[in-house]
């Protein structure tokens, strides 16, 4: 149980760029599991307005599943607000380009498969030194 | 914009001992609801949740014989309320977790598109190209003359223009619909793309700006007599919009429409360059 990921779902509430069908499925999915869980409205809007929240979502020993949108994004949608995600134990289940089955099977998996990009994985800037 | 100075709160949806649990529909529905009016939501069931901080705790549970117990964070430090859910549906939560919000003074959210530039710092090679560019005044820099998104609510919603004169595409707008613009992974062959989309609008960018004075000096001479801010704007609209059209850059026609006077523009794409100026030779220094 200890190394069971804590899961996290955004329902990307202010855009239609992520499926309904997919957010609402891997929801449903979720909810049907009797898995603890965070659900947040907007990932976007907390990193827009500097939600101390996601320091809170980003903490923590365990592993971390994130149903969201692409890694990249949300790597920096955590790190330009000093919250930045463990890139060895954080893979972020892309909502986008996934059904909804695989997406809920993804989330649901115990196993986790970091794919964050790594850092300062393409330019070392000093930017990346400070977050 | 910023909340880090204003109370959050946080949702906890509890069916642990001393509560029913819902069935997976009402479960479904009550999260669905709160998500939709911006409310984060913790699910306490099996498995582990995020730790504690300062936020306000907000416990909702169908609790024994409808009664929230009265409880206090042994600490003292996190403001914690209990209330009953039994029999409610879902627009009655949402009323109570709305009335609760506004008790507690704290931060309202869904109030706006959330659409800004995230900087991809594994690829930003603070170049300054962006801050030069935009003329609302989204960047800035820090203490350090690290480049940073700073005023993000100048953003114009659905323009992302300047991820495209970004050199290494390290600019995102999570919500665009295409990649690598929206986070996705950047192929060489991406990279190539957007430098080549970089160069026309960079030359065209160019060329309105020049096009705008000439049209204005035109203009003055040869119109002076019938000038009038509604023409020039029509104008100056017209113009903009059929080079995005034909550079196929894809900035929305309210974008166009609320940039400055071509004078404005010009002065704020000095001040602009001037600002990206001082922060390289402040690096190099």
């Amino acid at each position: 149980m200890a190394d069971q990921p804590r899961i996290l779902f955004c329902h990307c509430n202010y855009a239609r760029v992520v499926p309904d069908e997919v957010k609402q499925g891997v929801l449903d999915g979720l909810c049907q599991s009797g898995r603890a869980f965070e659900a947040v409205a907007d990932l976007c809007e907390m990193s827009a307005r500097r939600d101390p929240a996601l320091k809170r979502l980003a903490a923590g020993e365990e592993p971390v599943k994130i149903a969201a949108c692409y890694p990249r994004a949300v790597k920096w949608l955590f790190g330009s607000c000093q919250a930045g995600l463990p890139t060895d134990r954080t893979e972020v289940v892309n909502m986008r380009e996934l059904s909804a089955d695989d997406a809920t099977a993804a989330v649901l998996n115990d196993m986790v498969d970091p794919n964050l990009p790594a850092d300062g994985s393409v330019a070392s800037t000093e930017g990346e030194k400070k977050i | 914009m910023a909340i880090a100075d204003e109370t959050t709160l946080r949702i906890v949806l509890y069916e642990g001992e001393g509560a029913a649990s819902l069935d997976a529909a009402d479960r479904g529905a009550t999260v669905t609801a709160l998500l939709e009016q911006g409310y984060a939501v913790t699910c306490a069931g099996a498995g582990a949740v995020a730790p504690a901080d300062d936020s306000a705790l907000l416990v909702l549970g169908r609790f024994e014989n409808g009664q929230a117990p009265e409880a206090e964070d042994a600490n003292g430090e996190v403001s914690v309320a209990f209330r009953d859910i039994t029999g409610l549906d879902t627009e009655g939560i949402t009323a109570l977790v709305e009335t609760e919000r506004a008790s507690t003074q704290s931060a309202k959210h869904g109030e706006w598109k959330p659409w800004f530039p995230v900087i991809d710092f594994d690829r930003c090679t603070n170049c300054m190209q962006c801050l030069s560019f935009c003329l609302f005044d989204v960047y800035g820099t820090d203490e350090d003359q690290q480049i940073q998104v700073q005023n993000n609510d100048n953003c114009k919603t659905n323009c992302p223009a300047c991820s495209r004169v970004c050199p290494e595409a390290a600019i995102m707008f999570p919500k665009y619909k295409s990649g690598p613009i929206n986070g996705d992974v950047v192929s060489d062959g991406e990279l190539n793309r957007e430098k080549m989309k970089i160069d026309i609008s960079a030359l065209l960018g160019g060329d309105v700006y020049q096009m705008l004075r000439d049209r204005s000096q035109r203009s003055r001479s040869r119109f002076s007599k019938e000038r009038s801010s509604d023409k020039a704007l029509g104008e100056r609209t017209k113009c903009l919009t059929k080079l995005a059209a034909e550079a196929d850059i894809d900035i929305p026609l309210e974008v166009l429409q609320s940039l400055p006077s071509a004078d404005e523009i010009a002065k704020k794409a000095e001040a602009a360059n001037a600002k990206a100026k001082a922060a390289l030779g402040s690096q190099s220094s």
